[in-house]
């Protein structure tokens, strides 16, 4: 759509035309910023906690189990030198041999979130199917953070109108 | 001939004084979309409705995706 509307406008007279050809799907999904109905409503990405522990494909599992435990977490997410997500390590992975690296127990592809899923409305999903959270990251892949369901706050219930005449 | 750009090249542009332009259905476009965008849906552009657009400025067009 936007190919055809790059070359109307070029010939329409507009002497330098571009073409964004990843659209607003790629700058939402990166947490850029945003205008419009739905823009003031929180997305996963801002609520992601960004301190969730990483390590490399080649760390020792012991090493990496002593300091997710010390930083109070039960997961460790394994990324590459540009935080791309390669996989994760759940509490059975971090209980392996301390001997063993990370690539060798790692879960691959963990699901991920965008930045901008609506965070209700994924905290909504998560809830029905039972997930306590989920990865978030940007189109690149590269980790943004951990988003819980719990991390929503849940939206008080409509009040009924009162009937005609109250009590 | 239009360039394609990607998303750092958006804001580089953007940033100079380029026009951002939306092609996508109204409804879509007041959903949400890019800081500053303007919405002249592809179904709808022609000389008349880009009037208030500068022709001697960068103008970057863009949709939902790779569509």
């Amino acid at each position: 759509m936007s190919a055809r509307a790059a070359w109307r406008l070029e010939s329409l007279g507009f002497g330098e035309v571009y073409r964004y050809t990843a659209g607003k799907a790629d700058w939402f999904a990166n947490g850029l910023p945003r205008e419009g109905r739905r823009a003031t409503l929180p997305r996963v990405g801002e609520l992601a906690r960004r301190d969730i522990p990483t390590c490399g494909l080649q760390d020792r599992i012991g090493a990496v189990r002593e300091r997710v435990r010390a930083a109070g977490w039960d997961v460790c997410i394994v990324v590459n030198d540009r935080r791309v997500v390669l996989g994760r390590l759940r509490q059975g992975a971090l209980a392996a041999d301390p001997g063993s690296i990370a690539e060798a127990v790692m879960e691959e592809g963990p699901t991920t979130y965008r930045p901008d899923a609506v965070a209700e409305e994924t905290a909504r999903y998560l809830t029905e199917r039972n997930v306590a959270g989920v990865l978030v990251t940007t189109s690149d892949g590269e980790l943004v953070g951990l988003f819980r369901r719990d991390d929503v706050e849940p939206r008080p219930p409509r009040a009924e109108p009162a009937g005609e005449g109250g009590a | 001939m239009p360039t394609d750009i990607q998303r750092d090249e958006v804001r580089r542009l953007s940033a100079a004084g380029a026009q951002l332009v939306e092609v996508l259905p109204a409804a879509e476009y007041e959903e949400e979309h890019l800081p500053g965008a303007v919405n002249v849906p592809l179904k709808h552009l022609s000389a008349e409705t880009t009037a208030p657009l500068r022709r001697d400025r960068p103008t970057i067009v863009y949709c939902h995706d790779f569509q």
